[in-house]
Formats: C-alpha cells, structure tokens, sequence
C-alpha cells in the first residue's frame, strides 16, 4: 500500500546489530526491501550484509535517504528509538518490539500524529506489501504471493495462516498488516479500511480481529457509516475464549461484556462483513 | 499487575490523597490490636484481588475491638469470590456526607490516559455509564500538556452540581491520581468512593491499582511479587515463571502454538469440531527446545488432558526446533498422551521427519488436527 510502504520505501533497520536485528535485516533484504542503513548508537561505522551502521537515524536520513524504519530494539530502549525516528521526520515507522510499557507507547504516539508519522505497532509483526516486494516485518515471505486482498490483522501467525489460506485460493495479497497485539497500537483497523479504500492494488479486505477492545465493533461502524466499497470479510479468534483471562496478547482480555466474541461478530455482520467460521472459510467468502 | 487495597492507599498517601486511618492485619489478635488503637467502630475489608467483594461479603463491620476480633476470625482464611483471604485491612469507619467517583486509566481507542470523575461514587461505575452517561465527566489528556488540578476544576464546574468549595479539593485529589498513575506505570487508578466526610475531609474510602506488568521493569519495589497474581492456578504461576503464555481451561484437549491469535483459532476449531479444549499454550515467536519441552510437560501433566494438539507456523520459529523439543518432552513424560500436530514453515522439512521418526501424528493443515485430534 503506497500510503505507508512500498517500492520506494527507503528502510532502516534500527537495532540491526543485534541478533534479531541481523536476522530480519537478511531476510527483507533477501526479500527486496531496499535496506538502506542500520541504527544502533555506539556502532556507528560497522557494516551488516553490506548495509551502513549509524550512531543516529538522523544521519541515517541524511546519507541515505531514509524515509522508514522498522524498529527491533528491547522494550526498555524502544520509546526512545520511535521518539528519535519520530524527530528525524520519518513518515512510517513499524515498531516489532514486544513488551513496552503503554505510557511509553501513548508518548510517542502522541508525537508521532502531531507531526504526522505512521507508527504500525507496538507488538506487530510489521507490513509487506507483497507486488513491489517491500517488507518492514518479521512475516515469512514464502506464503505471500502478489494478489489484491489486503490483509489487517492483529495476530500475526494467524496472519500468516490467513495468508496462506488465500495464496492457496489462488488469489494473493496486495498488502498484510499487522495491526500489533497490544492494547494500545498506532494504526488501527479504521485507518487501514480508509487507506485500503484508496489503494488501487487492492480489491477486497480481511480483517483478522481477537476478543478484548473494540477495535472490531468501530471498525463495522466505520464500514456502515462510509458505505464501504469494497467487499470486507472478518475472522474473530478467540470464541472459545474465558473472560478475564488475558489470552497471551495483552489486548486479548475480555472485560465484562467489553470485548467478547459475540459482540465483534455481530456488529460485523449487521455492516454487512461476513464472519467466517474457520480461516479456511475466508476466501470463498470473499466476493472479488 | 494488581496491587491490594492497602498497597494502593499506601502509594496514594504520598501522592496527598488521605485514607482513613488503619493498617492492614493478618491476624484476629492483630485485627483486634489495630481496632484498639484506633478506638473507633471499625470497617474489616477483606485484601483480595477480585472486584465484588463488598457484595460477595468481604467488607464487615463491628462496633468495638472485641467484635472486630470475632468479624476478623470469620474473615481471616474464608474464599470471597473464588479468592482466599490472607489479610484484612482495618480502617475507622467513616462518617461520609458525600460520595464521589474518581479514576484514571487508559482510553485504548484514543491512545490517551482518561480521567473520568462523577459525582455518583461507591456504586458500580459501569452501571452508571450505561443509566446516566451525563454523570460521568471524562477527560482525555495529552502527555505533552499533562493532568493538573486546573484541568479537574474545569471538568467539575461542567457538572456544575458540586459546592465551589469542594471542586478545589476534589480537583487536586484527581489531578494526584493522574500524576501516581504516570509515576507508576498505572493501567487503572480508582478510588470507588472518594468520599467527603462529615468533618468535610477528602478521602479514598476505597482504592484500586493495577500496574502495567511491561513496566514492572521501572518499579523495582514490586519484584517479590512479580509471580504472585491471586488468580493464576499453581500451573499458571509455573509457567509464568518459565516464560510460557499459558491459561488453564476446563476442557480435555490440551492446545499448544505459537502466537497469541494462532492459539487462540486453534481452540476455537477444537471449539467448532465438538471438542473443549484444556488449555491455552502459545510458545511465542523463535521458541528453542527446552522451552517447547517443557510446554509439553506442563500441558501432559494436567490429568483431564486426554490428548494434546500442536499448531506450529514457522516464520522465525523453526518447525525442527520445535519438533525436537516435542520429541524429547513426550521421551521425558511420566504419562504417554496422544498429540496431533500440524508443522508448517521455517524448516518444515526437517521438522516432519523427525516427527516421523518419532512415530508422532502429523496432518496437513490445522482443520484436520484439530477434528482428528478428538478421535485420538
């Protein structure tokens, strides 16, 4: 999707010493992404499979050209990671990093929408948008195939499942995007729906929701309320699921009667999104 | 994290907002002590982690130490709502003239912390919300600009049915409440109710905390009791300490896989199929050997497993790696469960041959794990 990532993406990795950061700077670069510089103070001059190590993403921005980062750095030391891409004027940046605490998060979400940057994240496995072969994840690749769904998720291996499901249905996804675990995430499900509307790659949406939040009930609210366009289809995870237990993602807790299944896929279908029932429903489901 | 009612009003003393006076007591000699000392009618609220307790009968009441001594020994060692009652918390009973409700806690919608005041307190908030919204004030701040007792006075005088005298008084407790929450990573600061007495003093009657558990790193104060959580069964609290996501369910059908949503639609197929899973077990993302071993352990050990379904998609957990560790955990088992799995990805190859090896139930996709689970 042209809005956040793509073609032109010019992608740092900030933390791309580090082991994880190594790793996932091999693969998106292995994948296309174009990697054009590493950040991790103090490693300034170092290369990582050819790529330059900076102190700052400040000089990052200024020799290469920098326009994005995806953000692998430990909890502790990722607000202030995401605060200097913030600073350095970057106009995405996907925070991979799980575990940080949510003041820290609000912070820099606040920052970021005063000056106008995309933060995708906390806790997500990040974005790829699969025809121009641009990923800022930590995704496998071998299951996406260039196609027309867009994917928006807020689980990732059950993004990739999903994913899997319609490559194998033969029709492929134009962009997937990990809306992040946590309670609190910078894109949500309604921004997404507004930036897939307008993306020309795309011809159909999944949206790939869990118990606890809201985020379903005002997205099928923004669907009615738009007269979306274009077909959207719906997985809940998490029916089987006990209120008041926290299932593994901190946003997956249902409380009281916020959050449960029945009230996600009720709103959702009285916009008109079918929910399916397994994963393997969703592409049939899907009127593209 | 949930923090007691008696920690809560500790941390909230230094932050200027006053409780009534008491301690907290273990003991009905110690209950006895402390309603001496206070030389009052005494309230005994029972220290539990669970919300209800003053409607499931964990808040009493008694006139003098004697009685207290005798409430105390009722109290002491109980269950309120599942919850067993270690301690009490004595506290003068107050004299209140009026109640009020005050609370900070993050808005996930608008990415903001929200203070939410109203002059309807000691009564379920969310019943308020849904039978009179308008008594409910609700403030979203901006971290740049922050929460000051200015701010709370401009909320109360939108309600307008509060003395002038006491929008002042009750603007600073909640301008406070804003400012130890930030200080301690709060998720939720309530004080259900703040109350006015008689003698006209602002006061929390009760409190409630809840730190955010990825910030516990921060507070270093709380790392005695990082694994204790009130509601974690004895498995649970272990596999907490391992580093495992786990949560007991009532089922048969023991479910481990990584990532939380994956998990999560693995229960639900077993759901679907007829079946009722016993747990939920996400290994996380680039688990090693040892860790999915002892996944495999914990769920094996519960006695109402009766088999076992593994949903593994790699990306940067690979699919050998996880089959070793399943391998050498049902080696280790005490007790043989059957276990249905379903490999896909990084190193799915090498992952399927050492399964076969094994002699271990494998299937293509997780619908059919999950159905073929339940014949096994």
């Amino acid at each position: 999707m042209r809005s956040i990532v793509d073609g032109q993406s010019r992608v740092i990795v900030q933390g791309i010493t580090g082991n994880e950061g190594r790793f996932h700077a091999e693969a998106m670069l292995r994948f296309g992404t174009k990697v054009v510089a590493g950040v991790t103070p103090g490693k300034g001059g170092q290369e990582v499979y050819g790529v330059p190590v900076y102190n700052t993403v400040a000089e990052a921005v200024a020799q290469d050209g920098a326009n994005t980062s995806i953000v692998l750095v430990p909890a502790r030391f990722a607000a202030g990671a995401v605060n200097e891409a913030i600073e350095a004027g970057l106009r995405t940046v996907v925070v991979i990093t799980e575990l940080i605490p949510q003041r820290d998060t609000i912070g820099f979400i606040s920052r970021a929408e005063k000056k106008g940057t995309i933060i995708v994240g906390p806790n997500t496995p990040g974005i790829i948008n699969v025809p121009e072969r641009t990923k800022v994840g930590i995704m496998p690749s071998h299951v996406f195939k260039p196609g027309c769904v867009g994917i928006a998720s807020r689980s990732g291996t059950l993004a990739y499942e999903i994913a899997w499901h319609i490559t194998d249905a033969g029709l492929g996804q134009s962009t997937c995007v990990g809306i992040g675990g946590d309670p609190v995430v910078g894109l949500d499900f309604i921004k997404l729906l507004d930036m897939f509307r307008e993306d020309e790659q795309t011809k159909g949406v999944v949206l790939v929701g869990e118990v606890g939040g809201k985020a379903e009930e005002l997205a099928a609210q923004y669907i009615i309320e738009t007269k979306y366009p274009k077909p959207v289809v719906a997985y809940i995870a998490g029916r089987s699921a006990p209120p008041e237990k926290r299932m593994g993602h901190a946003g997956a807790i249902v409380m009281g009667n916020v959050g449960t299944a029945q009230s996600k896929v009720e709103a959702l279908e009285a916009a008109g999104v079918p929910v399916a029932d397994k994963p393997s429903d969703i592409a049939r489901l899907l009127r593209i | 994290m949930k923090l007691f009612e008696f920690e809560a009003k500790d941390i909230l003393r230094n932050y200027g907002i006053a409780a009534p006076r008491g301690r907290v007591a273990s003991s009905p000699d110690e209950v006895e002590t402390v309603a001496r000392e206070i030389g009052k009618p005494v309230v005994l609220k029972s220290q539990v982690l669970v919300s209800g307790r003053g409607k499931a009968g964990g808040i009493l009441f008694a006139d003098d130490p004697d009685e207290a001594r005798k409430v105390a020994s009722r109290l002491i060692g109980s269950t309120i709502k599942g919850a067993s009652v270690g301690s009490l918390l004595v506290e003068e009973k107050l004299d209140i003239c009026r109640q009020f409700y005050a609370s900070v806690t993050i808005d996930r919608q608008a990415r903001r912390y929200i203070v939410l005041l109203s002059t309807s307190g000691g009564v379920d908030i969310e019943e308020i919300a849904q039978a009179t919204p308008e008594k409910i004030l609700r403030e979203w701040v901006d971290p740049e600009q922050g929460f000051s007792q200015r701010s709370a006075e401009g909320m109360l005088h939108r309600l307008g049915e509060i003395e002038e005298a006491d929008i002042g008084r009750l603007a600073a407790v909640a301008a406070n409440l804003y400012q130890a929450a930030l200080d301690y990573d709060a998720e939720l600061v309530e004080l259900n109710p703040a109350v006015k007495t008689a003698t006209g003093e602002f006061m929390a009657a009760d409190a409630r905390m809840i730190i955010d558990d990825n910030a516990l790193f921060r507070h270093p104060e709380f790392e005695g009791r990082k694994s204790y959580r009130a509601e974690d069964t004895p498995r649970e609290a272990e596999a907490r300490r391992d580093g495992l996501s786990y949560v007991e369910l009532d089922g048969d059908i023991g479910i481990i896989g990584n990532g939380a949503g994956l998990v999560m639609a693995t229960m639900d197929l077993v759901h679907h199929f007829g079946g009722r899973p016993a747990n939920f077990l996400d290994i996380g993302g680039g688990a090693r050997t040892e860790l999915i071993k002892k996944g495999l352990l914990l769920v094996m050990a519960k006695p109402e497993v009766r088999a076992v379904l593994v949903n593994i998609l790699g990306g940067i957990t690979r699919c050998d790696i996880v089959a070793e560790g399943l391998v050498e955990g049902l080696a280790e088992s005490a007790v043989k469960k059957p276990i249905a799995v379903r490999l896909m990805g990084t190193n799915e190859a090498e992952g399927m041959a050492i399964l076969r090896r094994a002699g271990l139930n494998i299937y293509p996709d997780m619908e059919t794990a999950a159905r073929e689970v339940l014949k096994l």
